[in-house]
């Protein structure tokens, strides 16, 4: 079984979940820029944490033979004080030059603030300057909800966005209509406590189909497991589904999506 | 697609575990000494949908611990989520 892993935070991961990864079957992962357990006090924390993503990063997964693409931005949760964010942004420009580097991501809302949702928009207005993907993420639990209808209330007012180039990640039972119904991809995030479990995900999958769906593991510094999406593939062959059904959604999705960088390659 | 009697052979047991948890932790709620908050409240108000008939439970019962206002907030208390809205702050 080959996969893509199309979301992970590796910086907080061991080398030792790289060989996992490979044996696997794992040949790409894509690291989005994210919160790291607690807020960075300057701008060259930052500086620092896009070189480790652009630079260290795709070292690391090489040894094991696993292609490292990676996504920049301030995440929501730093973002709510809008002279930092801008001051964190500034800095991307530069390292959009990498050759790994796919897109903006993950960008979003956390709280739901107002803050947030000018930074997130100022984050998408970037995008579509450099003409790159979006990844998005939805809040957590009791807010993933508001947060989502505010982020598609807020996308749709930008008339140039070419919907089929964002993916909007964390979905759950309660939004994934609500994304794929307004033309956007839709990312399922496996985990043992919160966002989807792998039978909810499974779920979701059959009720809505495979069209612009993928499936990651998100895994990080919290409860996550980076093998959660061979895990799930694992399941869905035990619920009966076809070998090219499990291929669709773990490797030839999220190809399609993430070929839409020129960078991306398999 | 297996038909239901292969999902129950797949699946009960692990979902008999998982309701057992859950009545287990109300039992412990209810044996420890202080008052519980807003969760417990939201837990018990979303428990019904359980039994409901209709097609979409997991739904229902992530609506029922969403917050459902509409517009962004000026500003966040703290980063982190409950599980369930914290604006029902009635005791239990």
């Amino acid at each position: 079984m080959r996969y893509i892993e199309p979301h992970a935070h590796m910086v907080s991961r061991t080398t030792d979940d790289y060989e996992k990864l490979a044996l696997a079957g794992c040949e790409v992962v894509c690291e989005p820029a994210f919160w790291a357990g607690f807020d960075r006090l300057s701008a060259q924390g930052f500086y620092d944490y896009f070189r480790q993503l652009t630079e260290y990063e795709p070292k690391r997964a090489a040894r094991y033979g696993i292609r490292h693409f990676s996504w920049l931005c301030i995440n929501p949760k730093e973002a709510d004080d809008p002279v930092f964010a801008r001051e964190v942004m500034a800095l991307i420009p530069e390292f959009l030059k990498c050759q790994t580097v796919l897109g903006i991501g993950e960008i979003g809302l956390n709280k739901n603030t107002r803050n947030e949702l000018a930074i997130f928009e100022e984050h998408v207005q970037l995008a579509l300057d450099h003409d790159l993907p979006i990844l998005i993420h939805t809040p957590h639990l009791e807010d993933k909800l508001k947060g989502t209808r505010l982020t598609l209330d807020s996308l749709a007012n930008f008339s140039k966005l070419n919907r089929t180039k964002v993916i909007i990640d964390h979905v759950e039972e309660h939004t994934v209509s609500q994304v794929l119904d307004a033309g956007y991809w839709a990312g399922m995030t496996l985990y043992p406590h919160s966002k989807c479990s792998l039978d909810r995900a499974i779920d979701i999958l059959e009720i809505h189909g495979p069209e612009r769906l993928w499936m990651n593991s998100a895994c990080d510094w919290g409860v996550s497991d980076p093998l959660a999406v061979p895990k799930c593939a694992l399941q869905m062959k035990s619920r009966q589904h076809t070998a090219e059904a499990i291929e669709r959604i773990i490797y030839q999705n999220p190809r399609d999506f993430l070929s839409q960088s020129p960078r991306f390659t398999v | 697609m297996p038909n239901k009697q292969e999902l129950l052979d797949l699946q009960f047991i692990d979902a008999r575990h998982k309701l057992l948890d859950l009545a287990a932790f109300l039992d412990r709620i209810d044996r420890h000494p202080g008052d519980g908050d807003f969760r417990i409240v939201a837990m018990k108000t979303a428990l019904p949908i359980l039994l409901a008939d209709r097609p979409d439970r997991a739904r229902a019962i992530l609506e029922a611990l969403s917050d459902e206002t509409s517009e962004p907030i000026q500003q966040a208390a703290h980063q982190g989520a409950f599980g369930a809205p914290s604006h029902s702050k009635s005791k239990i």
